[in-house]
């Protein structure tokens, strides 16, 4: 089985029947393939048959690299089993909970002669049941929530007053889907699965069958079910930091029509002046609306650069070369020049989407990166955009400041190694960047950007332990945990969060199990300023030693030898690199830090 | 179709759903000859015949039938 038949089955549009036909092959197949799966209890609470959405969603984790255990509730008692009998669950003790409920499921639906005020008491009544069962549990498990919204029924009995009057159920669904994502802000650990949106893109009439509702309660088709089921393992994957960080683009005939070699700059296709130009502008915008949200982008193009590059000096052209943190555009082979922008960007392969409208590259880029993402771009510029947009490569679970900022990182980036370039010495460069750095202990605000970090941190990570966000929330509130977390400015801008690094504490002794540094700030002795900050910490709890893990991953070789610089002794070998240090707190402790200034430095010593 | 046609292509799809790649099945067949054949897997199989030959059963159809010859027979009548 190559990657691509692979591809062809999984990827947008899905071979639904295929899947659904040949589970038990498929399973077998993907579980071949891998032998790291990250294992993941997932606990489905269903108002309805649940058993392909099961399998399928199983399949389409296995293919992400997660291999889950499942929990199903009793049929239709996904209330109860949330609410009131947890037995199931406390014994099962999930890493997720899927809510699998629909507009079959609403137990007060509006009917077309109540009243303004009994259907706003039928709206709080349905919506009183979903918040019991998210605050329950949030309550008594640490997992994540996902939760459907409802999508529109097949039928509407008053017409196009369904969407307008106060009794239309149109009305009433777009309504309880409104509070359901306002949850979203006040329940921190629940995500929606809008099927909402998902049922209208597949279209109500092939979304719903009737036929399987009535015989075996299946709530929607089995051309919606694979549809269903990559949408929960985008959220998944996204929950536990399996997205990608950057898009790679092609330039002739996929980020414009024509080649631009050939028919210069301005004889490409781009703007308005006609459909296909049209078409390619969508996708820039799209593109661009991709980098606005934090998706860092880079070019690999087969082309003469500076040729290529007027392509984006077209006044018409929405995208811009300074949207673009890598530009390779020569006579390389592709795969080569994904692996110097992956470098060039800090990000591993994997991270990477890559888009052209040439098959033979996509081809190529497949067979010798299977890791870089490689999405089917379909026959015309017109279909792009959705393939795109469908594989969920990019599915962010919050949009957190960071992400919104990082473009400006990078231009700021810029400017420190022009900096670093102009300076003799690092000593020098670090003393002029004027850093300060802000360190305290995790606190609700930063929950969310901790927990991102956490996931998708691979290079400077001891552990590359991955939490949810009920696992960091435990952490904060646990009184055995020490809990740090940095953040950064320069005399060029705020870094924002960018250090992570938590430890549990038995005795006397503090084991480090989470140290982990976002690549933007590397050699900036961030480090030394968390590790003073640890002992400090440490020692206000009368702790004696520190102990410190590395558990080698195929990413992070970088910090091999990080506790070695911090001045730790090796303890043991177990395994082939994985290696403990410890730290032996002494009377005096000289602190490490030179170059950052510290500001609101408070103790964070629990009671 | 003929029939014997139509029980080697209806006995590929058992053998996918129920992922046993020797399975031999006649027009006697029924559920309690195959472990795996409950009323979740039954709805498995109509929905990757219908796909097959491109029917559509009614509701009162997709109930269980006695054995792959009935099923057979409705789709006999569905298909001339």
């Amino acid at each position: 089985m190559n990657p691509t038949q692979v591809d062809q089955v999984f990827q947008y549009p899905f071979q639904g029947q295929e899947l659904l036909a040949k589970q038990n092959r498929w399973r077998r197949l993907l579980l071949e393939q891998s032998d790291s799966f990250e294992p993941k209890r997932i606990a489905i609470l269903g108002g309805s048959t649940t058993f392909n959405i099961r399998n399928l969603l199983e399949l389409f984790l296995l293919r992400k690299g997660f291999k889950p255990t499942f929990y199903e509730s009793g049929y239709n008692r996904y209330f109860e089993e949330a609410v009131f009998e947890m037995e199931g669950l406390k014994a099962f003790q999930p890493d997720v909970v899927y809510i699998h409920t629909t507009s079959h499921n609403l137990l007060y639906p509006p009917l077309p002669d109540d009243s303004a005020e009994c259907v706003e008491e039928k709206l709080n009544q349905e919506l009183g049941r979903y918040r019991r069962i998210w605050q329950s549990l949030q309550d008594h498990f640490p997992c994540a929530i996902i939760q459907n919204n409802f999508e529109l029924p097949l039928n509407r009995v008053l017409g196009n007053l369904d969407s307008s009057a106060v009794q239309g159920m149109s009305r009433f669904i777009l309504r309880l889907n409104l509070a359901m994502g306002d949850a979203v802000r006040s329940m921190p650990r629940l995500y929606i699965n809008d099927i909402h949106y998902l049922a209208s893109l597949t279209g109500l009439e092939r979304w719903h069958d009737s036929r399987l509702w009535y015989s075996f309660k299946y709530a929607l088709s089995f051309d919606a079910m694979p549809i269903l089921a990559n949408n929960l393992a985008s959220i998944v994957s996204a929950l536990y930091g399996k997205t990608q960080k950057a898009l790679v683009v092609d330039l002739d005939n996929t980020m414009w029509g024509g080649v631009i070699g050939d028919d210069g700059p301005s004889g490409i296709e781009i703007g308005k002046e006609n459909p296909r130009a049209e078409a390619f502008s969508d996708l820039q915008l799209y593109v661009k609306n991709l980098h606005r949200r934090g998706i860092v982008l880079a070019v690999s193009s087969k082309n003469e650069e500076m040729i290529a590059r007027e392509g984006f000096e077209r006044p018409e052209s929405v995208l811009k070369l300074t949207d673009f943190q890598s530009f390779k555009a020569n006579w390389e082979p592709k795969p080569d020049n994904l692996v110097k922008i992956a470098q060039e960007l800090n990000l591993g392969l994997d991270s990477l989407v890559f888009l052209d409208d040439n098959p033979a590259e996509r081809e190529i880029v497949r067979a010798r990166l299977p890791m870089v993402k490689v999405p089917p771009l379909g026959d015309s510029v017109e279909e792009f955009i959705g393939h795109l947009d469908k594989g969920g490569w990019f599915e962010p679970v919050f949009l957190s400041a960071d992400d919104l900022e990082r473009n400006r990182y990078y231009h700021e980036n810029r400017s420190r190694e022009e900096l670093k370039n102009s300076t003799s010495t690092i000593g020098d460069f670090l003393a002029s960047l004027q850093m300060t750095a802000e360190i305290c202990a995790f606190s609700p605000p930063s929950l969310q950007r901790i927990t991102q970090l956490i996931n998708k941190t691979n290079q400077f990570n001891l552990t590359t332990r991955r939490c949810n966000l009920a696992e960091v929330e435990s952490m904060m509130n646990g009184k055995e945990y020490i809990t740090l977390c940095g953040k950064l400015c320069d005399k060029f801008g705020d870094n924002g969060l960018i250090t992570v690094l938590a430890g549990k504490i038995t005795g006397d002794t503090v084991e480090i199990i989470l140290w982990l540094m976002s690549c933007r700030v590397l050699q900036r002795g961030v480090e030394d300023a968390m590790m003073d900050r640890l002992v400090e910490e440490a020692r206000a709890r009368g702790i004696r030693n520190i102990v410190g893990v590395y558990l080698p991953t195929a990413k992070n070789g970088m910090v091999k030898e990080h506790y070695l610089k911090m001045g730790f002794t090796r303890m043991e070998e177990t395994g082939d690199e994985m290696a403990k240090w410890i730290f032996r707190i002494p009377e005096s402790y000289s602190p490490r830090n030179r170059f950052i200034k510290i500001s609101a430095v408070s103790s964070q010593k629990k009671d | 179709m003929d029939d014997q046609m139509m029980l080697n292509k209806i006995q590929d799809i058992f053998r996918d759903v129920f992922d046993k790649s020797d399975l031999v099945i006649s027009r006697e067949t029924n559920s309690d000859q195959i472990e795996e054949w409950d009323s979740l897997n039954h709805i498995n199989l109509v929905v990757a015949i219908e796909k097959q030959f491109k029917i559509k059963f009614t509701l009162a159809e997709l109930q269980p039938l006695k054995n792959v010859g009935e099923m057979m027979d409705v789709m006999q009548k569905k298909l001339s």
